[in-house]
């Protein structure tokens, strides 16, 4: 499989980077070469194989369902480059 | 008094218990090589005061007899770790001037235990890279040039500036990660001694993120030995980390020297690869005798799906990369593009804040998740990588106690040679080593050689799950067969 310059656009988009049209065939052959590299993938045969989900056999880790941490506004805006009180600030978002 | 510079870690442990020196004099002396070597750009952040306070606090336990076992030994810290007001950054223009208000578990681990930071290290960008040039504070220089040469050559990545700064005597170790060979392969590089640790041993509570699956982290040292000693610090259980595995921290240091009599230790014929270059064949060749001549038996094995591993790496890491680096976003931390609304501000914010490398692995894991596209890329990679490590685990069944491969498929390449018309070129780097991240199991990269333009060669050990102490023991035979390499000063 391979990207054209409109699903370059459309991947940039979904990962919200920004690209200039100058950089677009550039990417494009990019993506292209590490998709032709994986290519090789399909010729792996995958019957019945289980995908990993977890390298290392073990039981997901639960804690106890209880407030253990917290009262850290400060600590948490505290390199937010725009700020009100504790509050992010952003462009508008609703209109 | 010798060049306090020149001690291993172990021996600097010695002398300071012995009062021979003080950590504040030991410390001075790395401050003092670490400004000289500033044409290497290893550190990216020199923290001199907070060096000199935390050595006068270890000399003033030593002197109380309440030494932690790290006490007064400075070391250097990849800055993709957390450092409570020391400015992390990932060395990503994206984190800009972050200042984290938390330590990461690994470094309040090697504080708790009394060593002193030095300052931050220099690693490409995320950790994304084999060379350290996608740092956004430029690359770093090996302290290896090649014979009659003055050429800079890379390190390696991504901790390459952890590995430069080991080598070239600024620090007694430091801390690294390893997601696909960014521990072992700038170990090669540089020849220093790395341990990637089995996936959940060390914690990665405060690391930022790359790729969660594989990410691990692990120290860089001068010998097998300081390695050891710094793993029993960095390793242990973090309730923080979900991933972490809740089972005893040996003592690592006293696997070496220990007896590999016995051992079965696999040499797999998938990682001959064509066109390996004779220098590499022989050394791992020379390996093989030196473990064989201390007792160890040898066994030739097979990993069939190795050539897959960087295919279904390149799948996994970016995908993972791409969810994980989301949280860039320019609103809670770091670097804020404006733009006319909040989607135009994300978009401005990260083209500006990554780099090529960094745009390039978030698009390709955005691209590999996307609907229509996960179960062709993701979910097949994710199969493939069951496939990778039940390879490993037929050939433990099997009685192997550990496998011997080269740790990388050449030596240390010049600043701007590779990848650079085509990525894959680059990735090729990590070939040896990234099959152990898939299979998260533990793998520690020793110094064998030199080529022959004198440059370092390094031999990977790749063991079972959560026995690192047996890669030390044969680390240890290694090291001792192969001695230890120091690079000519030029900086």
């Amino acid at each position: 499989m391979s990207v054209d310059a409109v699903t370059v656009r459309r991947i940039a988009h979904l990962a919200r980077i920004a690209v200039r049209d100058d950089e677009v065939s550039h990417l494009q052959g990019e993506l292209n070469a590490m998709l032709a590299f994986v290519e090789q993938l399909s010729e792996v045969n995958v019957e019945g194989v289980e995908p990993m989900t977890s390298v290392t056999p073990m039981e997901m880790k639960k804690r106890q369902d209880v407030v253990n941490d917290g009262e850290i506004a400060d600590d948490i805006v505290a390199n937010a480059p725009a700020t009100e009180g504790h509050f992010f600030l952003v462009p508008k978002v609703v209109e | 008094m010798t060049d306090l510079t020149s001690l291993t870690l172990a021996e600097a442990r010695k002398g300071l218990a012995a009062k021979t020196f003080t950590s504040l004099e030991l410390t001075d002396a790395h401050l003092s090589a670490m400004e000289a070597a500033r044409v290497l750009n290893a550190f990216v952040l020199e923290t001199p005061d907070q060096a000199r306070a935390m050595a006068r606090e270890a000399d003033g336990k030593i002197a109380k007899g309440d030494a932690g076992p790290l006490a007064g030994i400075p070391l250097g810290i990849k800055d993709l770790f957390a450092t409570k007001g020391v400015r992390t950054t990932a060395c990503s223009k994206i984190l800009g001037n972050f200042v984290p208000t938390y330590e990461s578990t690994i470094t309040s681990q090697l504080w708790r235990d009394g060593a002193v930071m030095l300052g931050k290290l220099n690693n490409d960008e995320f950790a994304m890279g084999s060379s350290n040039e996608t740092s956004c504070f430029g690359p770093v220089g090996n302290p290896w040039r090649r014979e009659g040469s003055n050429t800079t050559l890379v390190p390696g990545g991504s901790s390459g500036g952890s590995a430069s700064a080991v080598a070239a005597l600024l620090c007694m170790g430091a801390t690294a990660t390893d997601t696909g060979g960014s521990i072992r392969q700038p170990a090669a590089f540089t020849a220093t001694v790395g341990i990637k640790p089995t996936y959940g041993r060390c914690s990665r509570w405060g690391i930022v993120a790359f790729a969660s699956s594989l990410d691990q982290a692990g120290p860089i040292a001068r010998s097998v030995r300081d390695a050891a000693i710094l793993m029993r610090s960095m390793a242990g259980h973090d309730p923080k980390d979900t991933t972490s595995v809740d089972i005893p921290v040996p003592d690592y240091e006293a696997a070496i020297g220990k007896s590999v009599k016995g051992m079965k230790i696999g040499i797999p014929k998938e990682y001959r690869l064509d066109g390996m270059p004779a220098e590499i064949e022989k050394l791992w060749e020379e390996g093989a005798a030196w473990l064989k001549a201390a007792g160890a038996e040898l066994v030739e094995v097979s990993l069939p799906h190795t050539k897959y591993a960087l295919p279904a790496y390149y799948i996994v890491a970016p995908a993972e990369a791409s969810s994980n680096l989301a949280r860039y976003d320019g609103v809670r931390y770091g670097l804020r593009e404006q733009g006319k609304s909040i989607i135009e501000q994300y978009e401005n914010t990260r083209a500006e804040g990554f780099g090529a490398e960094v745009r390039r692995r978030v698009m390709i894991g955005t691209y590999v998740l996307s609907a229509g596209y996960y179960d062709a890329y993701y979910l097949r990679a994710q199969k493939v990588r069951t496939l990778i490590k039940k390879d490993f685990e037929d050939c433990f069944a099997k009685g192997v106690n550990a496998i011997l491969t080269p740790a990388t498929p050449s030596a240390a390449f010049g600043i701007g040679e590779k990848g650079g018309a085509d990525p894959v070129e680059m990735y090729l780097n990590d070939i040896f080593t990234v099959t152990v991240n898939m299979a998260g199991l533990p793998g520690i990269g020793v110094p064998a050689g030199k080529d022959a333009q004198g440059l370092p060669l390094g031999l990977q050990l790749i063991g079972r799950p959560f026995d690192e102490e047996t890669l030390f023991s044969l680390g240890e035979v290694v090291e001792q067969a192969a001695g230890r390499f120091t690079p000519a000063r030029w900086w």
